[in-house]
């Protein structure tokens, strides 16, 4: 599966910024933005990916500084990453999109949809982070640099064990990829931690259809976050989902592409068949 | 040449009480403030006395951690402009990317050398890993944040005709001028750690004195890169006071005593990694490559003997340190011998950083280090004949 699905990768170049895209499948087009953490690393064979372009033609970029491409020295939060998918999005001249953000990938929709809806249709967060929402001594999230990787998993994962990577037997480039991405995620993400004191005074501008898919099993964010995250966003629906943490599109592949398939067809027909 | 006797200011007394990190999360119920008190003032007794023997005051600083209760370096410089006399105070270093004020920085270190007449020696480092969590600003931005500030503080020292305007990446200022201004011109001088080729060759454009610390047997390609640097910026090849070096000394009457005094300074070294391991590598600290390595579980070693034996800082014995050109230990004809042949390998090391305190050593046996290194060894380093500079950097 890793070997086909390489055939879909390319490296285009937006705003003079190199990113590397997996494009697959037909239908509707459909941006995923990926999680950030070793443990949610871009994977270009991730099933979820697979499962949605059964429905969809699916745009998957690995955020710059998480890969092989390099992030520019002026891109250091994640309402840069939000402009340069929006340019992204002019660039390939899409509209109509089912925006999808898992976890870190679910702040950058959300700081994406509050600058702009005009090229979206849908919007897709699952279990998000990028507010806060909880008092000043009351962290919405696990401090993951504060804690052993092991115990990551453990939180993050309704099955530790499935999750828990198996470090003596990846490749180097799974490695690279892991160690690009803790760095990376806390270059977007350090401090203020995984959240933008902005953002959720500016949810209330998202006016597309949003659901709020919410693994159940997560306690890498605080009971009630993601919740609450979905009570900011006007008429957002909230869907728990069984058998999965803070990375359902990880766990439950199917039942992730499913959901957000089930969304987009319930409120437009037209789009998918 | 010039030697500088540094402790970290210890609280040895919790060291025993950890549950696997004495630093950063280490509940600082398990600190007495009044023995707190009575440590402080001995040891500032013994940098007092140092200043008496002609030895220079290294300081440092650490943040929430019973290895070091110098947390403010400023503090602890402040005190010691005052009491001492003669002695060279050494800041090694001040983590000014670890800061979000490096105008305060300027104004603490200005006035710091004015009050000790122009004794400030300026060293600005990155700080070691487990100071990221405590200072929370972006370690993946460090070493641009680190330069800026340097960049800054400099300019902030060396302006001084009207105000100037700052606003770059990391900060923003107005009407910056600085009073006092240093007492020596252009500015006190500036000292920076490394352990990597690429920073010392940096160091070495820059001209600044550069040191080492526990690099041992290994310590050379990194002066030599330092070498590099300071050549390719077209001056003559670097003389011996550009260069420096941590280790640990134990100085006794008969060797028997030095080992038992070494035991004890090697309490350092043997604490000083205690720390729960996150706190160990944030992000953005290594370089994705030794990230990868790390994740493999492979190490990289530091310490070297002469004939490339690798040594653990953390686990070896005395012999072990010794033989590493870590621990200089013995006698004062063996510690002086030790020295010496250490700078020959490093083709010339005008400044030796000398950890003759650490943890639980008592007030008498630290007097009786300081006092016979500055009356037995001391005198004969200052008259050694460094190695000649041309000769090492060829």
């Amino acid at each position: 599966m890793g070997a086909a699905s390489a055939e879909n990768l390319q490296r285009i170049k937006v705003d003079g910024v190199e990113l590397d895209i997996n494009e697959q499948g037909s239908g509707p087009p459909l941006l995923f933005l990926h999680p950030g953490h070793p443990l949610g690393r871009f994977a270009h064979d991730e099933p979820a990916l697979g499962a949605l372009a059964k429905s969809f033609r699916v745009i998957a970029p690995t955020h710059p500084g998480f890969g092989h491409a390099d992030a520019p020295k002026w891109m250091t939060s994640v309402d840069d990453l939000a402009y340069f998918y929006l340019d992204l999005l002019n660039e390939l001249d899409l509209n109509g999109v089912v925006l999808v953000g898992a976890s870190f990938g679910g702040w950058i929709a959300a700081e994406i949809a509050v600058k702009s809806t005009a090229r979206l249709s849908r919007l897709v967060l699952a279990n998000p982070v990028g507010i806060k929402i909880g008092d000043r001594e009351t962290r919405d999230f696990v401090d993951i640099y504060s804690i052993f990787d092991k115990e990551i998993a453990e939180l993050a994962y309704a099955d530790a064990a499935a999750g828990t990577p198996d470090i003596p037997n990846l490749s180097d480039e799974t490695l690279f990829h892991m160690a690009r991405s803790r760095e990376a995620t806390a270059r977007y993400g350090w401090s203020p931690f995984l959240h933008n004191p902005k953002l959720k005074s500016r949810l209330h501008r998202i006016d597309i259809p949003t659901l709020v898919l919410y693994g159940e099993a997560d306690r890498i964010t605080r009971d009630g976050y993601c919740r609450a995250y979905a009570d900011c966003i006007p008429g957002a629906q909230f869907k728990p989902m069984k058998d999965a943490g803070h990375f359902p599109h990880k766990e439950t592949p199917d039942a992730f592409a499913q959901a957000v398939a089930n969304f987009v067809v319930r409120k437009d027909k037209e789009l998918v068949s | 040449m010039r030697v500088f006797q540094f402790t970290e200011q210890p609280y040895p007394d919790a060291w025993d009480k950890h549950q696997g990190s004495l630093r950063v999360n280490l509940p600082n119920k398990l600190l007495d403030p009044a023995h707190a008190a009575d440590l402080f003032h001995r040891y500032y007794d013994e940098w007092q006395l140092a200043d008496q023997l002609g030895i220079d005051i290294m300081v440092n600083e650490h943040h929430q951690t019973a290895t070091c209760m110098s947390s403010a370096c400023v503090i602890t410089l402040a005190v010691l402009s005052r009491i001492t006399k003669r002695a060279r105070l050494l800041i090694l270093g001040y983590p000014i990317a670890n800061r979000p004020d490096p105008l305060r920085a300027a104004e603490e270190l200005a006035t710091i050398d004015v009050i000790s007449r122009g004794r400030l020696e300026m060293g600005f480092v990155k700080g070691v890993p487990q100071e990221v969590p405590v200072a929370n600003l972006n370690p993946v931005f460090q070493n641009q944040r680190f330069w800026e500030a340097h960049d800054f503080i400099i300019k902030a020292m060396t302006s001084h005709d009207e105000p100037f305007n700052w606003e770059s990446e990391n900060f923003h200022y107005r009407q910056v001028n600085i009073w006092p201004r240093p007492y020596q011109q252009p500015h006190p001088p500036v000292w920076s750690t490394t352990g990597s080729k690429l920073t010392a060759e940096k160091l070495g454009s820059l001209g600044y004195t550069m040191a080492t610390l526990g690099t041992g047997y290994g310590t050379r390609p990194i002066y030599d890169a330092y070498r590099k640097g300071y050549m390719a910026a077209g001056r003559p090849p670097p003389g011996a006071d550009r260069f420096a070096y941590l280790g640990f000394v134990a100085v006794g009457e008969t060797e028997e005593e030095a080992r038992r005094l070494g035991e004890l300074v090697l309490a350092y070294p043997r604490t000083s990694g205690i720390v729960h391991p996150p706190f160990r590598n944030p992000p953005g600290f290594l370089s994705v490559q030794d990230n990868v390595r790390i994740l493999k579980g492979e190490g990289r070693p530091r310490s070297f003997t002469k004939d490339g034996r690798v040594v653990n800082m953390r686990k070896g014995s005395v012999q072990d340190l010794i033989d590493a050109g870590v621990l200089f230990c013995g006698t004062p004809d063996q510690v002086f011998d030790q020295i010496i042949d250490f700078i020959g390998h490093c083709g010339g090391m005008g400044n030796l950083l000398m950890m003759g305190h650490a943890g639980g050593m008592s007030h008498e046996d630290t007097v009786s280090n300081l006092t016979l290194f500055g009356r037995e060894v001391l005198p004969r380093l200052k008259a050694f004949r460094q190695p000649e500079a041309a000769a090492a950097a060829e």
